[in-house]
């Protein structure tokens, strides 16, 4: 009897022995826990970090939930528990469901903004030893803006571990700036850190090495405002970068609006000021394709726009001949009037999309090869901005070899030179007319497919580009469609160089401004036509 | 000065005269002195929308002035109305005193808003009258004056200048529509009190302001007739018919073209000032191109060059757009203003004043009539 007591006795201590880390773990995770009870936000912070410097697995989804207002206490029992979306009741500190009657006075463990930051900070340090990259690297960054010091332990030790490059390196700069906002770090460390923040170089490098906390030694201070100088200078190179990549964007969405309308006010003369709703309906075009396959086979939906460039050039440059056929053909010689005619067109044009398909802005997606963006250097290239320059220098070549090796593109030259003689020449002038006004309204047609991708597809899109594309033309000259690229090029990077320094409206301005003294040097362009063709 | 007077009055320039000034005396007398319910009576807010066809009226004449005489299309003509426009609407702001919401003496309440602590320099000066109805002129006049000189000294003309006319006027809406521009922004000026001293929501204001708006007309339309009867007026249809010979006969086309744009200018500054204080609002909507481009179809419908089809198509055009778009028939409006873009440019060349002219006039006279309409053939030279 005795000696099977002993057993025993030996049997529980054994069994204690093995259980006792873990339960000396669920002990510190119990008095972590009980901070929450309090009621009190300072107590809560206490909660908060003790419960992620315990280490234990139920860390995250504590925090989670706490952040989610998921967490609940009651003061009566002392005892936390989670309550998920159902409504149903777990042990915080075990995981296990709560059986039996909920406590009486279960409650929010309160958060407010400042407890939001501590837990992200808490769980950034956290994730930072998750199995995916992407949430380490998304967790070293968030410990870069929180700086919190509790988390250098962990950073350390994901340091040590870490294979891809991209992530060690946003480790590292975490880790310095953690450091960089302790106190009592050694000046050494201070030094290597400021250097690896410098090397990053961007605004939140500056934002970090300008905040330095007080009671930072001299030596470090000085290292820190060279770094600044450094970063500063970076930064303004690819601010000048950024300000042309953008102006080469602007240009080139410029250019597919002007280009149809220099064509046709090159070679008749004819301001269209349905040129813009060209445009738009070349957006409807993709919106109402996008439509088809989305209802059809939704597999199609990558090549979207490969069937709408086409066809929008078709639908808009049908349309385009329709309209010279029917109105501008009786309007030649009275330029004024064609100006008018062609803008009641558009309003009946607008009017009819918005009948159509309402007056809100329809949703036209990106296929998966135009969306997204990578990295350049300092500057952050999105693809549709680019596919949409390859686009327009495409649609730009493609025109200019029609010009130049074709028959169509001799006779519309021969127009544009000189009517009369090329009508006694036997060339057929109206044919060449309608043609024309259908080959600009069809790359209109094209660069709404274009703009689709990057505007807003509404009955107004082809206003908004409208007297962009006429200062274009007017100050590209017309009848060569060199002056037309350097024009929007030209327009595209000054209206984005201007707009920093006096701000988007200012910087339109000052544009226009700029184009009306233009004109005053050379009134017909850049590359005006030369000879008798300027009076005609 | 009667010569001119004398000059100036054909038997169609009379009777329009006399239909304008009846009208100005009869709207105002059938609104205030019938009671509610007789069955002439004419209701207030039919004097304010006359009233504000009134101004429209005078914006087309200016407009028919440059355009059907001398061959200037400019799509900007709303922005000298609007200017015109804010030079009163800074007045009519300055009298509202501490009535306003904030009950700054000095500041209006939109700068209160914007927490502005002194009144900009170019507001200053507009709490008097006078020194308002100059700027209304001058304002206009000296923006066109400048664009004027640049644009016809470097011979930018057609199309060209029309377009430039039209970035002009965006320039200016863009600009007005920056709230630190000074002029209330997106919302513009409006919550007016009094003019003069006469509360603005008055009957007998408006009923005023209706007559003051015809007798504008009547004065606006002796000046375009004194002008286009003169000596000068003969070289501006002249220009208008041909620009290149003008210039070869030793005429300074650009000073022709500089000094008629800039008194068309003034014109449509006038019309624009009391325009605002019988619609009670003035914002930067008013620059829109496509006002511009509106007021020049009023003139397209009306018969360019025949000053009375001018102010009879911003009447009808304008009359007609009450009408459609308060109905049902709202929607449809913008098809029938585009329709009416192409009808009057492919059937209608003339305008309904110029053909009813051309239908009258003796067979023999047509030819010459078509010229003196303003629609001739294109001319190869040109």
């Amino acid at each position: 009897m005795c000696f099977r007591r002993a057993w025993l006795v030996a049997l529980l201590f054994a069994l204690g022995f093995a259980l006792s880390g873990t339960s000396a773990e669920a002990a510190s995770l119990d008095e972590a826990l009980a901070h929450f009870t309090a009621d009190d936000f300072s107590e809560t912070v206490e909660g908060i970090n003790e419960v992620a410097a315990g280490g234990s697995p139920r860390a995250e989804i504590i925090l989670r939930a706490l952040q989610n207002d998921q967490l609940m206490f009651s003061a009566e029992r002392k005892a936390v528990y989670i309550m998920d979306d159902a409504g149903k009741l777990t042990d915080a500190a075990s995981g296990r469901p709560v059986v039996g009657a909920a406590p009486a006075d279960l409650d929010n463990v309160r958060i407010n903004n400042r407890l939001r930051g501590a837990i992200e900070a808490v769980l950034g340090g956290l994730t930072l030893l998750a199995s995916d990259p992407g949430a380490r690297f998304a967790a070293a960054q968030a410990v870069f803006k929180s700086r919190a010091a509790g988390t250098l332990p962990t950073l350390e030790t994901a340091i040590a571990k870490e294979q891809d490059p991209r992530v060690k390196r946003a480790l590292m700069e975490a880790r310095a700036a953690v450091i960089l906002s302790v106190a009592d770090a050694k000046d050494e460390d201070k030094l290597a850190a400021v250097d690896i923040i410098r090397q990053r170089g961007d605004q939140d490098a500056l934002g970090l090495l300008s905040s330095l906390p007080a009671g930072t030694s001299p030596r470090v201070m000085k290292a820190a405002s060279a770094a600044i100088a450094a970063v500063n200078n970076r930064l303004i190179v690819w601010s000048v970068v950024q300000n042309a990549w953008y102006g080469i964007s602007l240009g080139s969405v410029l250019l597919l609006a002007a280009i149809g309308l220099a064509i046709t006010f090159g070679v008749m003369g004819v301001i269209n000021m349905a040129h813009g709703e060209m445009v738009m309906l070349g957006a409807y075009v993709t919106f109402v394709v996008q439509e088809a396959i989305r209802t059809k086979n939704p597999e199609l939906f990558d090549y979207s726009l490969a069937i709408a460039i086409p066809l929008s050039f078709l639908v808009a440059g049908g349309i385009g001949m329709l309209i010279e056929r029917c109105l501008i053909r009786f309007l030649y010689g009275r330029p004024l009037e064609t100006l008018l005619a062609t803008w009641g067109l558009s309003l009946i044009l607008q009017q009819a999309v918005r009948t159509l398909f309402g007056p809100n802005n329809r949703e036209v997606g990106n296929p998966s090869w135009m969306s997204g963006a990578f990295d350049l250097g300092g500057i952050t290239v999105t693809y549709n901005r680019l596919w949409i320059i390859c686009f327009a220098l495409a649609v730009f070549a493609a025109l200019l070899a029609l010009l130049r090796f074709t028959r169509f593109g001799l006779e519309m030259r021969a127009v544009t030179q000189n009517r009369a003689m090329a009508a006694s020449m036997g060339i057929r002038t109206s044919r060449v007319d309608a043609l024309t006004f259908g080959l600009g309204s069809g790359i209109a047609g094209m660069a709404g497919v274009a703009l689709s991708q990057i505007d807003n597809v509404s009955p107004n899109l082809g206003q908004g580009y409208i007297v962009d594309s006429f200062m274009v033309v007017v100050f590209g000259g017309v009848g060569n469609l060199w002056g037309t690229l350097v024009g929007s090029f030209v327009l595209g990077i000054a209206n984005k160089f201007l707009e920093p320094y006096a701000g988007a409206v200012l910087g339109k301005i000052a544009i226009l401004v700029l184009i009306i003294l233009f004109i005053q040097k050379r009134p017909r362009g850049l590359f005006a036509l030369k000879g008798r063709a300027v009076e005609a | 000065m009667t010569h001119i007077l004398i000059r100036s009055l054909d038997r169609g320039a009379t009777i329009f005269l006399i239909v304008v000034a009846a009208i100005a005396i009869a709207v105002p007398v059938l609104n205030l002195a019938l009671p509610d319910s007789a069955a002439l009576h004419v209701p207030t807010y039919l004097v304010s929308l006359f009233g504000k066809y009134a101004c429209y009226a005078l914006l087309a004449l200016s407009i028919d002035l440059v355009w059907g005489f001398c061959g200037i299309l400019s799509l900007g003509h709303g922005a000298f109305f609007a200017l015109g426009g804010y030079a009163m609407g800074m007045y009519l702001m300055r009298q509202i005193g501490t009535r306003g919401v904030y009950a700054d003496p000095l500041l209006p309440d939109f700068m209160v808003f914007l927490n502005w602590k002194h009144l900009p320099v170019y507001w200053y000066g507009f709490q008097h009258f006078p020194y308002a109805a100059l700027m209304v002129v001058l304002v206009p006049g000296v923006l066109a004056f400048v664009f004027g000189w640049f644009a016809f000294r470097s011979r930018v003309s057609g199309v060209y200048l029309s377009i430039i006319t039209q970035a002009l006027t965006f320039a200016l809406m863009l600009g007005f529509f920056r709230n630190n521009f000074g002029f209330g922004g997106n919302n513009g000026l409006t919550d007016f009190k009094d003019i003069l001293g006469f509360n603005v929501e008055a009957k007998t204001t408006r009923a005023a302001l209706f007559s003051v708006s015809c007798v504008a007309i009547m004065l606006g339309f002796l000046l375009c007739r004194a002008v286009i009867t003169s000596k000068f007026g003969k070289v501006l249809i002249a220009i208008r018919d041909a620009e290149a010979r003008t210039r070869f006969l030793g005429y300074r086309v650009e000073s022709y073209k500089l000094l008629v744009f800039t008194l068309s200018a003034c014109m449509a500054g006038i019309a624009g000032a009391l325009y605002v204080p019988q619609v009670g609002i003035i914002n930067p909507s008013e620059f829109a191109p496509a006002n511009s481009i509106e007021a020049v179809i009023w003139v397209a419908v009306g018969g360019r060059g025949t000053l009375t089809g001018a102010v009879l198509g911003a009447v009808l055009v304008n009359y007609a757009k009450t009408f459609f778009t308060t109905g049902a028939l709202a929607p449809y409006w913008l098809f029938m203003l585009g329709g009416l873009f192409i009808a009057v440019t492919l059937l209608l060349p003339r305008g309904v004043v110029g053909t009813l002219r051309h239908w009258t006039a003796p067979w023999r006279d047509r030819a010459s009539a078509a010229a003196e309409d303003g629609v001739t053939e294109p001319l190869p030279a040109e």
